[in-house]
């Protein structure tokens, strides 16, 4: 048996956290501000620091908010409703990620079409989607494909494997979306003043960090990429808070190379090319989302079959669009805990595991 | 003769009879021979002893105490896993339900639904099983029941048992005995059940050096309760749970609500193995609201605690006990996690689905 403190050494995170008050005060300092406030861009980041409790060893001048990067909360309206038009089609099987099921769209959710009676599936793995294909040819298995450059290789090269076998009946909802373009938008946006970034992990083994190179050199804002253990999270920090130039860092070397995983970025490319994106709090980007080239036409949903969905609807109060830009804490929100808890969520960011909303609810602390 | 056939034989006399083929038939629901004949060749074969044998449709027991009463359904796929599968769950759910009441099993009886065409040496398989943690818990399984239903119309076989217990203790058991002070003790490391099936199952494409914790828990309830009655004090033992599904997080937080108290659990003294610890990290699983089959939550007088956790250790399945959190009257109704990083937030109770993370 081991005991999760073996994976630190005791009080290595207590002295990590007084170091970063002190380079804190240092930065603070310099850069002649009150708070320095620092974003965390990726939904498994905002998972882990609520699980560890992190908020509570950070320096008071220390602000950490949630960024855009958790898959399930930045795929917009339009989107969902297209997926449950799909899931609508008698002939179709639609597969996806586990949390998609219960997000709410605009007037319906996956969860609540399966048990309408639409034929809805739950899927680890793309590759599972081609095996429904495979083993059930009367069916068209349309797998919804959301996430960033950690799911979209392993889509492509589900969809290579579907054309390989002439599996004809399989077609792919592309909604990925990639990173760097929304930290841009962010940037411009200037609604938060944001004093560096905590880099996605998993997102950057595949991409590498030299395609954020433009944050410190067009914004002057650093960046460093980090893992998802506590003390890689505040190494981040602490990493961030000692630039005294503004750069893109490796902090988790251990995984991640500057020029990242060339096999998963050509797969990418040999299937998906950049488009413009719709995300839930950002509108739309252009350049963030990725849709089947022609060469794959046959494969794409989107151009397989012809659904109409209405006009998107918001649900009434709903905040998760300045959540999701770092401008509201999910505290704030007045349906935050009340109305909208994990059990019964009005909007994404509080379906998803990793969604701002629902770590915050679900790891919240004993007296709030 | 056929490969079935053989594998009819080698099933025992009359075995062949019974199961033509190897494989169940709608038939051998219909209450005609072909359903005696599986309840003779099965069923009272694997489960032998007196009271079954006389295939009466209720048995006469003769208890001297209070009586526990408890029913269980399983339906887990698959089947089998690396250490149990259907028969041993079904046994142990029953008897550590019993356990939690304090209750010393007297009898199980075990309902079949099977689905048409299911191999019949897997149902003498897991029959085996049953019988085997049976007698490790030392209870008979004396009455049964057996339902055949269409191909399709279930997954293989369901298991139910229901079990009859004697309750040991003089005293109530329960929520609303849990005292302020009071320590929460764990029997053993957690989440080993339900990484084994998750790997078993294949979804994940992951393998596990991971085998369930599946285990009847009498033996070890005993022990807790002896060990209370050596320090003198019976009326210690407040309660006892199973942490299956929903985990211990789930334990803990009905608690809390029931006993309108609050508990402080230390995280770095709950006991998760590095194979389990891996896999939630891998999946984002969280091991405190992973199902266990083989464990126990025990709630004792904080003066009994020591003495109660040196008992367990001595046993088996109780080498890794520990006491892992306190009940207090601050925050009522709530359990606070202090982390392994001295951070402290509230433990809530998982929602729907086991989901692994997609990012």
């Amino acid at each position: 048996m081991t005991r999760p403190a073996d994976a630190v050494p005791p009080g290595a995170l207590k002295r990590l956290a007084a170091d970063l008050a002190a380079e804190a005060s240092a930065a603070l300092f310099r850069r002649g501000s009150s708070a320095l406030t620092f974003m965390e861009v990726c939904g498994t980041h905002t998972m882990a620091i609520a699980r560890f409790g992190l908020r509570d060893l950070l320096p008071p001048e220390v602000r950490l908010v949630s960024g855009p990067g958790c898959p399930v909360c930045v795929t917009a309206m339009g989107d969902l409703d297209k997926v449950i038009a799909l899931a609508r089609l008698p002939e179709v099987t639609l597969t996806t990620f586990g949390d998609l099921v219960r997000v709410p769209a605009s007037h319906s959710s996956l969860a609540a079409e399966r048990a309408a009676g639409a034929d809805v599936r739950v899927v680890y793995s793309p590759r599972d989607a081609i095996e429904i294909a495979a083993g059930e040819p009367a069916r068209q298995a349309v797998f919804a494909g959301i996430g960033f450059e950690t799911t979209a290789p392993t889509v492509a090269a589900a969809l290579l494997e579907a054309q390989a076998r002439g599996l004809s009946n399989f077609s792919v909802l592309s909604m990925h979306k990639t990173m760097p373009p929304p930290l841009k938008a962010l940037l411009e946006l200037g609604e938060t003043d944001i004093g560096g970034f905590v880099l996605p992990g998993h997102v950057s083994v595949v991409t590498g960090s030299a395609c954020y190179e433009f944050l410190a050199r067009e914004y002057g804002v650093g960046g460093v990429i980090a893992g998802f253990e506590a003390h890689d999270v505040l190494q981040a920090l602490l990493a961030l808070a000692r630039q005294t130039r503004p750069a893109i860092e490796i902090g988790y070397g251990r995984a991640v190379r500057p020029e990242g995983n060339r096999v998963a970025q050509r797969l990418m490319a040999q299937v998906f090319e950049p488009c413009d994106a719709d995300w839930r709090g950002l509108g739309v980007i252009p350049g963030s989302g990725l849709r089947l080239r022609d060469e794959y036409a046959a494969f794409d949903a989107e151009r397989r079959f012809d659904v109409e969905a209405g006009q998107p609807l918001e649900p009434r109060g709903c905040r998760c669009g300045e959540v999701l830009r770092g401008v509201l804490d999910p505290a704030e929100c007045a349906l935050f805990g009340a109305r909208c808890t994990p059990e019964d969520p009005v909007g994404a960011c509080m379906v998803s595991s990793e969604g701002a909303c629902a770590a915050r609810y679900r790891f919240r602390g004993i007296d709030d | 003769m056929t490969e079935a056939g053989k594998r009819g034989d080698a099933a025992g006399p009359g075995a062949a009879g019974a199961t033509p083929g190897g494989r169940i038939l709608l038939g051998h629901g219909s209450g005609g021979k072909l359903y005696r004949d599986l309840v003779r060749d099965v069923f009272v074969k694997a489960f032998a002893n007196p009271l079954l044998e006389r295939l009466d449709d209720a048995v006469a027991l003769t208890p001297s105490g209070r009586i526990a009463f408890t029913t269980d359904s399983h339906v887990v796929q698959p089947l089998t896993f690396p250490g149990g599968d259907i028969g041993r769950l079904a046994v142990a759910g029953t008897v550590n339900d019993l356990a939690t009441a304090a209750a010393r099993p007297l009898a199980l009886a075990a309902a079949f639904i099977i689905e048409e065409g299911f191999a019949v040496d897997e149902l003498e398989a897991i029959c085996a099983s049953m019988a085997a943690t049976a007698e490790e818990a030392g209870v008979p399984i004396v009455t049964g029941d057996t339902k055949v239903v269409e191909r399709g119309a279930c997954d293989g076989v369901y298991v139910t048992t229901t079990g009859v217990g004697e309750i040991v203790v003089g005293h109530e058991l329960g929520a609303q005995t849990v005292c302020d002070g009071d320590a929460v003790i764990l029997s053993g490391g957690i989440g080993d059940h339900a990484v084994a099936v998750l790997a078993a199952r294949g979804d994940f494409h992951f393998s596990a050096d991971v085998r369930s914790d599946c285990a009847p828990l009498w033996s070890l309830v005993e022990a807790a309760v002896d060990a209370a009655r050596d320090v003198g004090e019976e009326e210690s033992l407040h309660f006892l749970r199973d942490p299956t599904r929903g985990g211990l997080t789930t334990v803990l937080a009905e608690l809390a609500e029931e006993a309108k108290l609050g508990i402080e659990v230390e995280e770095a003294a709950i006991p998760v193995s590095p194979a389990v610890r891996s896999v939630c990290d891998l999946l984002g699983y969280d091991p405190l609201t992973l199902a266990n089959e083989g464990k126990m939550v025990l709630v004792v007088a904080p003066e009994t605690a020591e003495a109660l956790v040196a008992a367990l250790r001595v046993q088996p399945l109780g080498r890794d006990a520990a006491q892992v959190g306190v009940v207090t009257s601050a925050h009522p109704g709530r359990v606070a996690l202090r982390t392994v990083y001295g951070t402290r937030r509230v433990l809530d109770m998982p929602v729907g689905e086991l989901l692994p993370r997609i990012c």
